[in-house]
């Protein structure tokens, strides 16, 4: 692999780890305000890429595609919070699988219903004229997810470390019924959590939609990542979720250029049985994870 | 007034499972029609899988989304042993579990020790990494296109593969893994895994161990589904990867969930609505079917919430609450969701925990 090589997989790699780590970082918010593992993360930021292609071809302008989908995601995930999660919170982790698995199979298959079973695509935010770096080439948009991501990354962190509805949050985290007794409620963080949750994902996946092609199938492989990546990171860490995501893009896009373009998929997998094997708590992740 | 007749005795307590294995092992006395006979041995199959799922989830509370890549092993590895090495169809079955076994074995052992959602995931990974497997090992799986030319299955010269033959082969193996799931859930064994369901802790403190357990049911779940995923090949006499993807170990979680946790003959009802019930809704719309599915999985979900009673119970239950006067409040209403209060504001029903 020659060095303009290794750049141009760096670069893809950067590119999807900023979705893996949006991915991530869904898992991880909802995680730290419910202690549940959403099985349909992936599919929210499958809503999202299809939501705003859909929008796309009824004429809407690009912009307008990209709230448009956070506005949908952001309702569903609402909904799904009210209907499925709010009555399974601390109901036990199998009934919170199974719910959130049932989850994903709906928004898959309402995926299909609605928009067909053909992968399609967005065009780029601005324009497809590529850029040179150091003998690599990298399109727009790359600088578009990865520039939204930091800024998404960087406005979480204030926001939680600032602001006081951030700290209740946070507060929530730690212990919920400790949060309650200082007045804070817990069904409100929850269900702002799922809302957050349902923007960035949607975000992500109208950013990735013009680079990789969204169909309705695509969420479960996206969602398997994220959770590989939010593992490795150390589940319940936001930073980590972040690192992760990024760690496991470049891992993946330095595998396909050493053994082969079939085998990417299979990358995460092998990380994720990996950090389970050797390090459950991942690399940031502190909290013992044993069960109860 | 007398000492019990043993012979009777063992009639009545075996009723259920007796009257089931002479009904299902007379039907191709009375049944010829070939389609209703591949049904039902699908139907044979399904069980099979669901069999050790239900073992799985419904007695320990292990969940595995992954039980497709075990199928695929079972129907691969058959379809590779004898078309590839010629091997006889029982031998390669027998071997094809083996793997199974082992590779439930490796995943289970990390991923057991952890709460429920890292099996969960890691079940998920490891169907995905089977299913790229299948796609990418073309000299051995011939990729998308699929194996064809499987032999059929037969003892001694004896042709196994006309449907009413392989109807009694599936049927007589199925009953035999029934057998087995009852007695074990009768067992010591049975009552240690529904003991680390309830709580792992209070398990391993009466001298349960628990990781190694879970571990075993999770790789006789595997084995089971291997089997199947064998039998299946043998009768289609070809395969291919789309068969195998996390979308079929989703539908068999769903059967197992539909037929209800908690009792091994809740894997028979669920198999059947995993088969009729998508012929049924074909007719509505072709696409439609994991989207009630789904709907099912939630709304199953939403009813039983995880107590440690079976899922009928919950069901009645939670009728009842919402048809009499009391239970006006929809399932977790207005009120914080805290503590163990149940929704609806009703006594909790059969409060076990």
């Amino acid at each position: 692999m020659t060095f303009d090589q290794f750049l141009q997989y760096l670069f893809s790699g950067i590119t999807s780890g900023s979705v893996y780590a949006l991915t991530a970082l869904g898992f991880t918010l909802v995680f730290n305000a419910t202690q549940i593992i959403n099985f349909s993360q992936g599919q929210l930021v499958m809503l999202g890429g299809m939501s705003a292609v859909g929008l796309y071809g009824l004429g809407v302008p690009l912009w307008g595609c990209f709230l448009g989908a956070v506005a949908i995601v952001v309702v569903v995930t609402i909904g799904f919070e009210r209907i499925a999660i709010r009555p399974l919170l601390r109901k036990g982790v199998l009934a919170q699988i199974i719910a959130t698995v049932g989850a994903s199979f709906v928004f898959e298959t309402a995926a299909m219903l609605i928009w067909g079973r053909d992968a399609v695509g967005l065009p780029p935010f601005t324009g497809e004229e590529p850029i040179h770096v150091a003998g690599a080439t990298i399109v727009p948009q790359t600088l578009w997810v990865v520039g939204s991501t930091i800024v998404i990354v960087i406005l979480l962190q204030v926001f939680y470390r600032k602001s006081l509805f951030g700290k209740a949050v946070r507060a929530c985290a730690v212990d919920p019924t400790a949060a309650r007794l200082q007045g804070i409620s817990y069904s409100r963080v929850v269900v702002f959590s799922f809302a957050l949750t349902g923007a960035i994902s949607a975000a992500a996946g109208v950013m990735i939609t013009p680079i990789s092609f969204m169909g309705y199938h695509s969420g479960s492989l996206l969602g398997l990542k994220g959770f590989a990546a939010a593992t490795l990171g150390g589940l319940g860490n936001p930073l980590g979720a972040v690192l992760g995501g990024f760690i496991l893009g470049i891992v993946e896009a330095l595998g396909v250029g050493v053994v082969s373009a079939g085998y990417k998929d299979a990358i995460a997998f092998v990380i994720l049985l990996l950090v389970l094997f050797l390090r459950p708590a991942g690399l940031l992740g502190a909290k013992v994870v044993s069960r109860q | 007034m007398t000492a019990v007749n043993p012979t009777l005795d063992f009639l009545r307590r075996h009723a259920g499972f007796l009257v089931f294995a002479v009904v299902v092992m007379t039907i191709p006395a009375y049944l010829s029609d070939s389609y209703y006979l591949s049904i039902l041995a699908f139907m044979g199959t399904r069980f099979m899988m669901a069999l050790g799922l239900s073992l799985l989830l419904g007695q320990a509370g292990q969940i595995s989304l992954g039980q497709a890549a075990f199928v695929g092993i079972g129907a691969y590895g058959a379809a590779i042993l004898t078309t590839k090495l010629g091997l006889n169809p029982w031998l390669a079955m027998i071997l094809a579990a083996v793997l199974a076994a082992a590779i439930a074995g490796l995943v289970g052992m990390p991923t057991l020790r952890l709460k429920g959602y890292y099996l969960a995931m890691a079940t998920l990974g490891v169907n995905e990494i089977i299913y790229i497997l299948l796609v990418q090992l073309k000299s051995l799986t011939n990729g998308t296109d699929g194996i064809s030319g499987i032999p059929s299955l037969s003892v001694g010269g004896l042709d196994l593969g006309g449907p009413k033959a392989y109807h009694l082969v599936v049927w007589g193996v199925a009953l035999l893994m029934l057998r087995f799931c009852l007695n074990l859930t009768r067992s010591r064994v049975g009552r240690s895994l529904r003991a680390l369901h309830r709580s792992e802790p209070a398990a391993q403190s009466l001298g349960v161990d628990t990781s190694y357990r879970k571990v075993q049911v999770f790789m006789l779940a595997a084995v089971f589904a291997s089997i199947a995923g064998s039998f299946d090949a043998f009768y289609v006499h070809y395969i291919s990867p789309e068969s195998y993807t996390i979308t079929f170990s989703i539908i068999l979680i769903t059967g197992v969930i539909i037929g209800g946790l908690g009792t091994i003959w809740g894997a028979l009802w669920g198999t059947v609505a995993i088969v009729v019930l998508p012929e049924l809704l074909k007719r509505l719309n072709d696409d439609i079917t994991n989207l009630v599915f789904g709907v099912l999985l939630i709304f199953i979900m939403v009813v039983w919430q995880g107590r440690t009673q079976g899922l009928w119970q919950s069901l009645k239950s939670w009728m009842t609450r919402h048809t009499t006067g009391g239970g006006a409040t929809p399932p977790g209403g207005s009120r914080p969701p805290g503590g163990s209060a149940p929704p609806g504001g009703a006594a909790p029903p059969g409060a076990e925990e």
